[in-house]
């Protein structure tokens, strides 16, 4: 976010700790400040908060229901706890919710937060609805596995307002069918996608994944323990975009960009994202 | 901040090659001609989508996808291309707003007849609604099952959406309607029902009509909201909020573009008094919002109504076009010198959007998600402007107390619930319908008015799907804001649906999960994944025929809780309080 460090500081108590944040800091990045690990999904700290997914929610004196720190301006004087029962409880009831429909087996940070709050998600009613779709893999460049899908709604953002104002994808239908999709579910070189991979990039539990990845998992070759990162920037024009590529038996198999470098933020185009599959 | 991606080449909206057919495009036409297609400026397509939102004609989304879906029977590739294109609308996004809403399909139905849509919640169930599917089905019609329709005191109900033909409700021509209160001069919020031609103005006038709009417009704006302040009206759309303070808060606002919104998107199960208010006494919703938009300062004002209700549409329609050619609707109101103008709005099969900030999405062309609190509407309401959104029994309040002033309104009721309430009664009771009485009333004598139960009373549902159950020890309930909150319970949007010991309550406790499952916008996990759980576990207590089992039952209060606490919006907070209610009534849950 925006660096506003010289702006009039804001106080809060949080877990009976007070912190100093700057004006337009929220209740999350007070936590942060405070040294508080949160949960988060659908927060991405290159995309404006959506607070959908309620895993970051916490108790604020004063505040009925629980509230979500990702989108919550910090106020002078607000009282938060982050580890009190009603925040332990939702926090568990989210991920556990999750784990009865989605297949988060590929989505490590919430498997961790899950087992931290002791989710369980095996106690619901056997054969419940899930989200049951099948692989799409339409190119040589990303797959979407919406099995995975949490509904963070951070690709939708990414492929919008918030990086790449392509509107390729929304999220259609309701309640526990609501889905990511295209236009009448129209493959992706059928739509507006321009393969910038930003979607990809910002995705929490793999449901959206380099084809190269995608491959060497069915092949059950994907070794991050065997993958190198290096360092490079972007040499197809002159903008300077930094590409971080995963390398794996010298073989690149993923190109991420830092999500805190000024110049892309995360983003990158599909000469810098996808270019080295062509090479 | 990193520089974004702004006018970027690849950012061009891209359409796919299905096209229009002719009479998608005259229905496309119809709402947005041509010539006021979106203008391609390439510095401005790329803020069309997403949160730009007075950008544009998005607004004019839903009216051309119903224009669409009235004429063709669906919304084809074709005709979401030829709408997104000419509302500079990304084609995804406008898919998500389509296949948002009930009323608007997507699939290719493979036939040009009606849609004969049935409802299946508890008044109609207990009025014998799968023999009407049976016989209709019988005609050859298609049947598909609805939320409640808004018609419970005349159940079983029906909503005929045509194709190519106007919407119709087949009990309104058959309907000879009359008040059950006919002639009672108690009657304050109802005087008018019935009594007054709700198709002329003059007969309004002759009725009092207009007389409210002159005396607010001679005491100003500070005067009138001061009265609403002191007579203690609180908002019946179900949150009980103070109108007074929320006018405030518009009124000192600074203008000119904010919004007076008259929330007519009644969805709870077993509320039907909207509808009446609406299809008997139109100007006077007309009257009070046009007072609500002079005491605020807000020119624009908005009536969404669902679209289930053709003929209250019609009504209101009609009631403003007479008032806006009797100079009571324009840019000088009644010579006030002030501007003020009614849009009206349908809504197209979607509980959720009577939540005033997925209605505001709604109205704007977005998927009908409701908007986190804070900013609330006041502020950040209709297009992120201040914006004064009420339910229209709230509204037509208003007109009483500007006349009589807050001390004559205050009168009836009690100190902290002043004035009347509307209550809608179905269900297994005497005469069914709409009946206005003093809070403060128990809710005893509210069902002896309403002729009392019809066999042996089993239990009431307080407030609708969203409401609770209480027993008949709860008859000497006075119905106030404040006793019903002391015992758990709530008036919500005045809902009194009347149960014997016969009806099956397992079939109707599962139904109201299942409502919630069904409406339940998605965007939230506590809500989206707990109320399809919720609807799992109790399928499952009704199949076992056993008890339910202690891991059971603390599943449920566990879910209940991190909707209570977690959720977005009032659905997701209300979820399961129906559900826990029956539960510790023993209602459900016991074995059989
Ligand atoms: C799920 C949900 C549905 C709602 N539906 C309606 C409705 O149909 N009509 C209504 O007036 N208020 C409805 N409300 C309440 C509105 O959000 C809002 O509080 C109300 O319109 C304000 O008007 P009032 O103050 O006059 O009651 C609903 C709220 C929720 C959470
Ligand atoms: S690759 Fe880029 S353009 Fe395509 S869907 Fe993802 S974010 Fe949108
Ligand atoms: S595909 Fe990934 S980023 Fe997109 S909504 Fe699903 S989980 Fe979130
Ligand atoms: S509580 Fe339910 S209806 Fe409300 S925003 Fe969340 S998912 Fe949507
Ligand atoms: S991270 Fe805050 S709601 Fe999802
Ligand atoms: S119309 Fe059927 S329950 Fe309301």
């Amino acid at each position: 976010m925006s660096s506003v460090a010289t702006e009039t500081a804001v106080t809060i108590r949080i877990d009976g700790q007070e912190v100093a944040v700057p004006e337009g800091a929220t209740i999350l990045d007070a936590c942060d400040a405070a040294g508080v690990e949160t949960p988060t999904i659908c927060y991405g700290p290159t995309l404006t908060p959506v607070n959908v997914c309620r895993v970051c929610v916490v108790e604020l004196d004063g505040s009925r229901a629980l509230v979500p720190s990702c989108s919550r301006p910090a106020e002078e004087g607000m009282v938060v706890h982050t580890d009190s029962e009603r925040v332990r409880h939702s926090r568990k009831m989210v991920l556990e919710f999750l784990a009865t429909g989605v297949d988060v087996s590929q989505a490590d940070e919430l498997g961790q937060w899950a087992e931290h709050y002791g989710a369980d998600p095996d106690r619901y009613v056997p054969g419940g609805q899930t989200m049951d779709e099948p692989v799409r893999v339409q190119d040589n460049l990303y797959i979407r596995d919406y099995d995975k899908c949490v509904l963070c709604y951070r690709c939708v953002e990414a492929c919008g307002d918030d990086a790449q104002h392509t509107y390729a994808i929304s999220v259609a239908g309701r309640g526990f069918g609501a889905r990511i999709s295209t236009e009448f579910d129209v493959t992706l070189p059928d739509s507006a996608c321009v393969y910038c991979g930003n979607c990809v990039a910002v995705c929490p539990t793999n449901a959206l994944q380099f084809k190269t990845e995608f491959d060497l998992r069915q092949a059950d070759d994907w070794r991050p323990e065997d993958q190198t990162v290096t360092q490079t920037v972007c040499s197809y024009c002159g903008v300077g975009c930094n590409l971080e590529l995963h390398v794996q038996d010298n073989q690149i198999v993923k190109c991420t960009s830092p999500d805190d470098h000024d110049v892309t933020s995360g983003n990158l185009c599909i000469k810098g994202r996808f270019g080295w599959n062509y090479v | 901040m990193p520089p974004r991606l702004r006018g970027h080449p690849l950012a061009d909206l891209h359409f796919g090659d299905d096209q229009p057919t002719e009479a998608e495009q005259a229905a496309i036409d119809a709402i947005v001609p041509p010539a006021d297609a979106a203008t391609v400026v390439e510095t401005e397509r790329i803020v069309r989508g997403g949160r730009s939102r007075r950008h544009g004609l998005r607004h004019l989304l839903l009216p051309v996808l119903h224009s669409l879906q009235h004429e063709i029977g669906w919304i084809s590739p074709g005709g979401l291309n030829g709408a997104a294109e000419r509302l500079g609308v990304p084609p995804a996004e406008a898919y998500g707003v389509a296949t948002f809403y009930e009323l608007l399909r997507t699939t290719d139905p493979g036939h040009r007849d009606d849609v004969v849509h049935l409802c299946v919640d508890p008044a109609c169930a207990m009025a014998g609604n799968n023999d009407l599917r049976t016989s209709l089905e019988a005609e050859g019609a298609r049947v598909h099952d609805s939320p409640c329709l808004g018609q419970c005191e005349r159940a079983p109900a029906l909503f005929v959406q045509g194709v190519g033909r106007p919407d119709r409700v087949p009990s309104d021509d058959e309907e000879d309607f009359h008040l059950p209160q006919a002639g009672d001069p108690s009657l304050r919020v109802l005087r008018r029902v019935g009594e007054v031609d709700p198709t002329s103005l003059d007969s309004y006038r002759d009725h009092g009509g207009y007389e409210a709009l002159a005396a607010a417009i001679e005491m100003g704006s500070d005067a009138v909201i001061a009265d609403i302040s002191d007579s203690g009206l609180s908002g019946r759309g179900g949150a009980a909020f103070p109108t007074g303070i929320k006018w405030r808060a518009v009124a000192d606002e600074p203008g000119p573009d904010k919004h007076v919104v008259a929330n007519c998107d009644e969805s709870e199960p077993g509320t039907f008094k909207d509808r009446i208010v609406c299809e008997h006494d139109p100007f006077a919703v007309i009257e009070s919002m046009t007072i609500a938009g002079l005491a605020t300062g807000s020119p624009h004002g908005w009536i969404y109504i669902r679209g289930e209700y053709p003929r209250a549409t019609a009504r209101l329609e009609s009631a403003i076009a007479q008032a806006r050619a009797a100079g009571l609707l324009g840019d000088d109101v009644a010579g006030s010198g002030q501007r003020f103008d009614i849009e009206v709005r349908r809504g197209a099969g979607a509980y959720i959007c009577g939540e005033e900030t997925a209605l505001f999405n709604s109205i704007e062309g977005f998927r009908g998600e409701p908007r986190n609190k804070p900013p609330f509407p006041t502020t950040h309401g209709l297009f992120s402007q201040p914006t004064a959104i009420n339910n229209p029994e709230t509204l037509i309040n208003v007109l009483d107390i500007v006349i009589e002033g807050p001390d004559a309104y205050r009168s009836v009721g009690t100190e902290r619930s002043p004035g009347t309430r509307l209550f809608c009664l179905s269900g297994r009771i005497g005469v069914p319908g709409l009946y206005e009485v003093p809070f403060g009333t128990t809710l005893g004598e509210l069902l002896d008015l309403a002729g009392g139960p019809t066999g042996e009373l089993g239990s009431v549902l307080l407030g609708g799907a969203a409401g609770v159950f209480v027993g008949p020890d709860a008859l000497d309930m006075p119905l106030t804001l404040e006793d019903t909150r002391e015992a758990g319970a709530t008036l919500g949007s005045g809902v009194v649906t009347v149960f014997d010991d016969t009806v099956d309550m397992e079939a109707v406790v599962v139904r109201i999960a299942e409502f919630f499952r069904d409406e339940s916008c998605g965007q939230c996990v506590p809500c989206r994944v707990g109320t399809q759980r919720q609807h799992e576990v109790l399928v499952e207590l009704q199949a076992s025929g056993r008890p339910l089992a202690p891991e059971r039952s603390e599943l449920i209060d566990d879910m209940a809780l991190a909707m209570v606490d977690a959720s977005i919006c009032g659905l997701g907070h209300t979820a399961a309080s129906a559900v826990r209610s029956a539960l510790a009534l023993g209602l459900i849950g016991n074995s059989s």
